[in-house]
């Protein structure tokens, strides 16, 4: 009962969530309550038994992708007055997308409701539920699916090597710190102790 | 406990009340224990200086953190009228809630822990990288320049460092073979040896506790790394627009997340409840004693750099945390596995 109580809970709060990140009007606040959803749909997972997934979900997306969103949203000065002038210029497009998502949300309710495409056969015996969470998933990541892994980790290398690429420009005119070169400096290399005759002044 | 409270008051509300219990007997401790720190804090940080500290109220001054907290409790709420108030006042809650909930998962001896599950050390990771929230809501809904510039600084502090701690944390999982930290704990048993109880003694993961020790105090924003309310350059950082009980709660959750991290560093690294050498008679000495004094030593190591380090530049923390400790926290994650690989799970037979 309180299994059930707590899903309908999770997810209330992630479908409003969700659409309060539509209609909130200030960017901060739909950043917030995308994060108030991330976080519901983690407490989801546990429900689910998925605990390590929860984790991983709120670690990766509400510790980090969320709170550079944050970081961005708030650096933008977003002038609302210059964002609602191009809504009449968009709806055309807008309600394009709109006819196109509700037709792909037709047909994925009829696909639905005639059953299951037949792909293939489970191989694999589903995991016994006393192996924790991370040792199921890594005794399968790491030996059957280890080269679709490395082919993932390999995609996400060249696309931050991209990432860097395009917005990496050269400056010319900074004066980039040498640390090592601050560190090796001694007080002998940069003091002088002189005795000056008066009125002559000293070299620099 | 549970069973007792379930077999006077029936299995689903027996359970519930003893968990409130058990939670009270957690959260008030860690306020008494968060209020002694903070004049242990001053203390010694005023002894490395050759002052005396706060001596006034109670014997040695010992009541001063009370009457600190008292005299924010009766100061006056201020909300600045430009500030975005449900998210002004949400901050300080946020911190605050943050530096509570990831102690449901830390063992204070053999069994003793809240809640005793698989993914222990994640949950840990996963709350500590919520705290930056309650900094960077603050700075934003202050709608002051000052608090802004330091949750800027705040958002791209933690997560830099929180890189390299999650490296050290798998690290660690590795070497004990389980994220439950009551296992983490048991793999450190007779370690070194056969004679000492701690993963920092070990040759292989010494360098790790070390970086462990340096980005946990990056990741409190502890000095040498507490830009975020560098007083010479941002006032206050984000608590400038603060006034009262709002203040005081950043003030708690800073100092009760200082203690969560001191715990963590004797947990993963000094061997948590177990006494330092492997030898019975030390087994007599209740592990929540051991435990406690190591999290002690851990804050006065803390205090100590607060008192004698001069404090980072930005652009020399941003250095250190991307271009040393990923490096070579993530060439540890290589090492200890393939270690393990060699010696553990026999790669090489």
């Amino acid at each position: 009962m309180i299994q059930t109580f707590a899903f309908y809970l999770f997810a209330t709060i992630v479908l409003l969530s969700g659409a309060f990140t539509i209609f909130a009007k200030n960017p901060v606040h739909s950043v917030l309550w995308l994060i108030l959803a991330f976080f519901n749909a983690a407490g989801l997972m546990v429900l689910a038994g998925a605990e390590f997934i929860a984790m991983l979900l709120v670690i990766v997306y509400v510790g980090a992708v969320a709170v550079l969103f944050l970081f961005v949203v708030m650096m933008l000065d977003i002038d609302f007055a210059e964002l609602r002038a191009g809504f009449a210029r968009y709806l055309f497009f807008g309600i394009v997308l709109a006819v196109f998502l509700a037709i792909e949300l037709v047909l994925g309710l009829e696909a639905f409701r005639a059953g299951a495409i037949k792909l293939g056969t489970a191989t694999s015996a589903p995991v016994d539920a006393a192996v924790p969470n991370l040792e199921a998933i890594g005794a399968l990541l790491y030996t059957k699916y280890v080269f679709l892994f490395e082919a993932a980790g390999l995609i996400l290398l060249v696309a931050m090597i991209g990432a860097i690429v395009l917005t990496h420009r050269k400056r010319s005119g900074t004066r980039p710190q040498n640390v090592a070169k601050q560190v090796r400096r001694r007080p002998q290399d940069a003091v002088r102790n002189l005795t000056p005759e008066i009125g002559q002044g000293v070299d620099l | 406990m549970t069973e007792f409270f379930q077999t006077h008051l029936g299995a689903g509300f027996g359970w519930f009340v003893a968990n409130l219990i058990l939670i009270l007997l957690i959260a008030l401790p860690l306020m008494l224990a968060v209020a002694m720190i903070i004049y242990a804090d001053r203390k010694i940080w005023a002894a490395i200086a050759l002052r005396k500290g706060p001596n006034v109220v109670g014997p040695f001054g010992l009541l001063q953190s009370f009457a600190d907290g008292l005299k924010v409790f009766l100061q006056e709420t201020i909300i600045p009228s430009a500030s975005n108030r449900g998210l002004f006042l949400m901050a300080p809650i946020i911190t605050f809630t943050v530096a509570l909930l990831a102690w449901a998962v830390i063992p204070f001896g053999p069994g003793m822990v809240l809640a005793d599950i698989n993914v222990g050390l994640l949950y840990v990771l996963a709350i500590s990288s919520l705290g930056v929230y309650g900094v960077v809501i603050s700075g934003w809904a202050s709608n002051s320049k000052y608090p802004f510039f330091s949750a800027m600084r705040a958002a791209a502090q933690m997560i830099s460092y929180e890189v390299s701690i999650g490296f050290i944390l798998i690290s660690v999982i590795l070497w004990a073979g389980t994220s439950n930290l009551g296992g983490i704990i048991d793999a450190q048993r007779g370690t070194i040896l056969g004679i000492f109880n701690a993963n920092a003694l070990n040759p292989l993961l010494f360098p790790i506790a070390v970086l462990f020790f340096i980005s946990s105090l990056a990741e409190t924003a502890r000095a040498p790394f507490d830009l975020t309310e560098a007083e010479s350059e941002l006032v206050a950082g984000y608590q400038t627009e603060y006034s009262s009980m709002a203040f005081a709660l950043f003030w708690l959750g800073e100092y009760a997340n200082v203690i969560l991290m001191c715990a963590l560093n004797a947990l993963l690294f000094w061997g948590g409840w177990l006494p330092p050498v492997d030898w019975a008679p030390l087994y007599y000495v209740p592990g929540i004693i051991w435990f406690f004094l190591k999290i002690g030593i851990c804050f006065f190591m803390f205090s100590w750099v607060k008192a004698t380090v001069p404090r980072y530049r930005y652009d020399q923390l941003m250095r250190l945390g991307w271009k040393i400790f990923l490096p070579i926290s993530l060439f540890w994650v290589f090492l200890v596995s393939g270690y393990l690989m060699i010696t553990r799970y026999g790669a090489l037979s």
